[in-house]
């Protein structure tokens, strides 16, 4: 086997390694960490597959911009579940806005 | 039947008024509805025979939703198999893939002038499916906005005209230590790479999604880097607007106008140019540049409308004070924004507060007065 060949099993036992641990992987975080490890292995696959512009897109794509939306859709999910949705519908009725000391009456 | 759908574009009328039956949940006050879920559950409790009738049929749609799933999951990897088994045989002398491949290879060149040859394809030869893609892009980041663009239209109050600033600040990592050294050193050098691998997509791998998908990386990490006011100066919604619409005009035209004169057999004025040349391929240059502005933007602008829910400055950013200044929102400030019915200011200054307190802090105290009274 040559070198090459050696890297190319090395690499898909990776990906396929990589792509059963993104479902088990109960923490989203790192599920989604290793979706962008999953991606740049791809983007190495595609080289040595000698398809370079197809591993140029796969590494800005799936490894950058994908994995970046994940991660804020994953930072906005944890900040909304930090405070109980039912505080606040409390918190937006008129009368309890106005009773908090900062408030201000309307008009 | 104009004017109710002018009214129901503004928001004055919904037609599923009269057919849907909406129930306002959130009127019910949390102490009711937490009596009525007791409630349930000490029915529940009280009648013995219906925990295990309950837990029997969970059981049972278990069994069920697990075989269902096996048996789908199997037949759609057999009917896969299937058709993967139709296909050619790799490099067998099959004339369905070797015409076609060895016509590409060996006059690729001459008939598109373009050195890389993927490129030639997806920009000469199947143009058509590459305006497709770019319209897919488009398409989805118009879905994008009209799910998640917060502006005056759907903007209720101004406690989500807040959040959604509370949040952008949630995001800002320009105070950072490392993020902005390092983008300091690497945004140019993405950029510059981007718009290398965009202009030069007919001689070398890569083209207008690679370029494109770069340069839009390179504008994520720049506006993640040194903040949204940065990149509010060079991007507005009105300037995405125009540049992905000029950019897929501009192709839809030029990829007209080729195939057109190609299929009634009229001469293409369009010069080749010396394959390997910078300014060669004919008609692939200018494509190139018009798929890479569409994909950039819509890079951009799905980062954008995901952190703050608009490009560019749509929401008044100055009312709530970035950085170290104080914001206040007053009651005035409030009507302005719409419906608002409830009054609150926000004395504290928006990037500072933390923690679960919405307003202020003053705001999570009286929700904790509120519980305990």
């Amino acid at each position: 086997m040559t070198p090459r060949e050696i890297l190319t099993v090395i690499l898909l036992v990776l990906l396929i390694i990589c792509a059963i641990s993104v479902n088990i992987i109960t923490d989203l975080l790192q599920s989604v960490i290793t979706f962008m490890a999953y991606s740049f292995i791809m983007a190495v696959v595609w080289i040595l597959m000698e398809s370079p512009d197809l591993g140029i897109t796969e590494a800005a794509v799936g490894a950058g911009v994908s994995g970046i939306l994940f991660l804020m859709t994953l930072k906005k999910i944890r900040k909304e579940d930090e405070h109980d949705p039912a505080d606040e519908i409390e918190e937006r009725k008129p009368e309890n806005l106005a009773k908090a000391p900062g408030g201000e009456k309307d008009g | 039947m104009r004017e109710l759908f002018r009214k129901w574009m503004e928001g004055d009328q919904d037609p599923m008024e009269s057919i849907l039956d909406i129930s306002m949940q959130a009127d019910q006050s949390r102490d009711e509805r937490k009596q009525i879920t007791h409630e349930k559950r000490r029915m529940l409790s009280a009648d013995p025979g219906s925990q295990e009738r309950v837990e029997q049929d969970r059981r049972w749609f278990r069994k069920i939703y697990l075989a269902v799933a096996v048996i789908s999951c199997i037949s759609l990897s057999l009917v896969l198999l299937y058709t993967v088994s139709l296909m050619p045989r790799y490099g067998a002398e099959n004339p369905r893939t070797t015409e076609v491949v060895s016509r590409y290879v060996e006059e690729g060149i001459e008939e598109t002038g373009a050195v890389n040859i993927v490129s030639g394809m997806i920009l000469d030869y199947r143009a058509f499916d590459t305006l497709g893609e770019s319209h897919v892009l488009f398409t989805a980041l118009v879905c994008v906005m009209i799910l998640l663009r917060i502006d005056k239209k759907n903007q209720r109050t101004g406690y989500e005209d807040y959040y959604t600033i509370r949040s952008d600040s949630y995001f800002d990592l320009s105070r950072d230590p490392i993020l902005p050294a390092m983008g300091r050193a690497l945004i140019p050098c993405i950029l510059l790479y981007g718009i290398y691998i965009l202009l030069n997509g007919q001689n070398s791998p890569g083209g207008g999604f690679s370029g494109g998908a770069v340069i839009g990386a390179g504008m994520i990490l720049f506006s993640a880097a040194f903040g949204m006011q940065f990149a509010d100066r060079f991007l507005t919604l009105k300037l995405c607007n125009i540049v992905t619409f000029v950019s897929l005009a501009f192709y839809s035209f030029a990829k007209g106008y080729v195939f057109f004169m190609g299929a009634n057999g009229l001469e293409n004025h369009i010069p080749k140019g010396t394959p390997g040349a910078i300014l060669s391929g004919g008609m692939i240059l200018p494509l190139d540049i018009a798929v890479g502005c569409v994909v950039s933007v819509t890079m951009f602008g799905f980062y954008s409308l995901f952190r703050r829910g608009s490009i560019g400055m749509d929401v008044d950013y100055g009312r709530f004070a970035s950085g170290g200044r104080k914001g206040k929102l007053t009651a005035s400030s409030l009507k302005d924004s719409g419906k608002a019915k409830g009054t609150a200011s926000f004395s504290k200054d928006p990037c500072k507060a933390k923690g679960t307190a919405f307003f202020s802090k003053d705001s999570g105290k009286a929700k904790a007065a509120g519980r305990k009274g």
